[in-house]
């Protein structure tokens, strides 16, 4: 094993880092964005709606990401109504169709593990909320996510570390972040060995970054402590007839 | 008695069939990236067919050897021969200096040249498309060829094979002026072209050819002169673990008999349409 080798690479795969993380971030926080809405759709609405949004977690979850994005970028680019459309300047180049496949990927994931833990809201809750006269957006805003969000974190956290080891795709449609410039190296060097060993403690080094992030939040909403006080304070002002502290 | 003679007959023939030399049962494997037609393709089937191909079978029926050809992803084919998933690379792949480093290259069975191809669409000057130029040896007038390149290219996005000498080439060149895509396979690249995410690209001239001629090929064409020399060194070899001394000698052996007797000649005339073969007259 060539150390000299290895320094090197920590160095050059470096530069690759800045990509792997504003695609792991902007594809968890679209995925976000997306699923919470359809979280609720998937675990309380009418089954005509609830089954469509199965049908698209079903999908997305049951495919692999490398087909998903292959499709994307590969697959739409054959199309000649989607090259002459205006989401050609979107889709012509690599990082947002990455991006794309990334984030319905994670809204997928994050959907069913929202929709989980919305389910696993004790029915109490929610009448309790109902009985204080808390309206329904206002239930869902104050009560039911927050408890939701606080049962789904494990699971999240795992879909977190899923996203940043799955951004690793991108390097098969020319972009080149960590794993891209990795294999860039190698194909210049021939030394597949020591420069995916760095490759492999980069990942390693951020999933764990990742993995201990989750477990703060954890322990921060935990319902005793501190942070429970302002939950409380946050509930107190949407009640009828209370007084703003 | 028929059947125990019978018996001793065939045990008999079995034993005849047997090498007589440990060294002719060795099933040589050959790599090759089955994605740079008329060099290597892969068909419908998922057969590898093409001028490696058949050069490499022909080879190893001049020297004895049984020989099965795998299909392996390009910026993985050194390592992997390097390690001993295989032993031979037959996949147009050019000698250099910097290959040399980390392997043995047989005598080139192939002397290709390479060019760059645009979008018909960009309504660039493609320049005249008949001259060759080659790197190891640019005057004045090569100089001013290059500069023209630059300039017409300035500012466009161009697609190479990850890891060939063409994009050590696009880099050297026009590095500093396009953007660089660096793809995993030359029908990746294509695509890409095809559907205009990449105004054009630098790789072996006959690859582009067959793939011009396409209906998804026809939206470009080639541009600027054809190129070899300099990166791309003497031409095509065979690529072996520089320990397998052995079986070099004996490749070249059959290298030197098949130009010699006119079937590299014949396999470039089928697959190229044009003699390639190493010290032909062009």
């Amino acid at each position: 094993m060539d150390l000299t080798m290895m320094v090197e690479a920590a160095v050059v795969l470096s530069s690759g880092l800045k990509l792997t993380l504003t695609l792991t971030a902007l594809a968890l926080a679209a995925g976000f964005i997306l699923s919470v809405p359809l979280a609720f759709v998937r675990a309380f609405a009418r089954p005509a709606l609830s089954l469509s949004v199965l049908a698209y977690t079903y999908v997305f979850r049951g495919t692999p990401m490398l087909v998903q994005l292959f499709l994307v970028y590969y697959g739409l680019g054959q199309i000649e109504a989607v090259r002459t459309s205006i989401f050609w300047v979107v889709l012509r180049d690599p990082f947002w169709c990455a991006l794309l496949t990334f984030s319905l990927n994670s809204a997928a994931h994050t959907t069913e593990i929202l929709c989980r833990g919305l389910q696993s809201v004790p029915k109490g809750m929610t009448e309790a909320a109902a009985a204080l006269g808390l309206k329904r957006f206002q239930t869902a805003r104050l009560v039911t996510f927050p408890i939701a969000f606080r049962i789904s974190l494990p699971a999240y956290g795992n879909e977190v570390v899923g996203m940043i080891k799955g951004s690793s795709l991108a390097s098969t449609v020319t972009l080149l972040e960590v794993t891209g410039m990795a294999r860039q190296m190698v194909s210049t060097t021939f030394a597949p060995y020591e420069i995916f060993i760095v490759a492999g403690a980069i990942y390693l080094l951020l999933t764990s970054i990742a993995v201990k992030i989750t477990q703060v939040l954890e322990l921060h909403l935990a319902t005793d402590g501190k942070s429970s006080l302002r939950r409380r304070t946050r509930l107190k002002t949407a009640l009828p007839g209370a007084t703003t502290p | 008695m028929r059947i125990v003679l019978a018996g001793t007959v065939f045990v008999a023939s079995m034993i005849s069939a047997l090498p007589t030399r440990a060294e002719d049962a060795r099933v040589i494997t050959i790599a090759t990236e089955g994605a740079s037609p008329p060099w290597d393709g892969t068909d419908e089937k998922g057969e590898l067919y093409g001028y490696d191909i058949d050069v490499g079978l022909d080879l190893c029926r001049r020297i004895n050897l049984r020989c099965k050809f795998v299909a392996q992803d390009w910026d993985g084919i050194i390592p992997a021969l390097l390690v001993g998933k295989y032993d031979v690379i037959m996949s147009g792949m050019a000698i250099t200096e910097k290959r040399k480093k980390s392997i043995a290259f047989s005598k080139p069975y192939a002397a290709g040249y390479n060019q760059l191809v645009v979008r018909k669409d960009l309504e660039l000057d493609s320049g005249d498309i008949k001259q060759r130029l080659n790197l190891s040896a640019i005057d004045a007038s090569g100089k001013a060829v290059i500069e023209r390149l630059r300039s017409t290219l300035g500012g466009r996005t161009m697609g190479v094979l990850r890891s060939s000498n063409s994009e050590a080439v696009l880099k050297e060149l026009f590095g500093d002026v396009v953007t660089l895509r660096s793809y995993d396979s030359l029908d990746n690249l294509k695509l890409d072209l095809a559907a205009g995410r990449v105004d054009g690209g630098l790789a072996d001239f006959f690859t582009w050819r067959d793939f011009l001629e396409t209906p998804e090929g026809s939206g470009a064409a080639f541009f600027g002169p054809q190129l070899n020399g300099g990166l791309w060194g003497p031409g095509v070899g065979a690529g072996l673990r520089k320990d397998d001394a052995e079986l070099l000698a004996r490749f070249n052996k059959a290298i030197d008999a098949a130009i010699k007797d006119g079937t590299i000649k014949a396999l470039s005339l089928k697959w190229f349409k044009t003699d390639i073969a190493p010290g032909a007259p062009r």
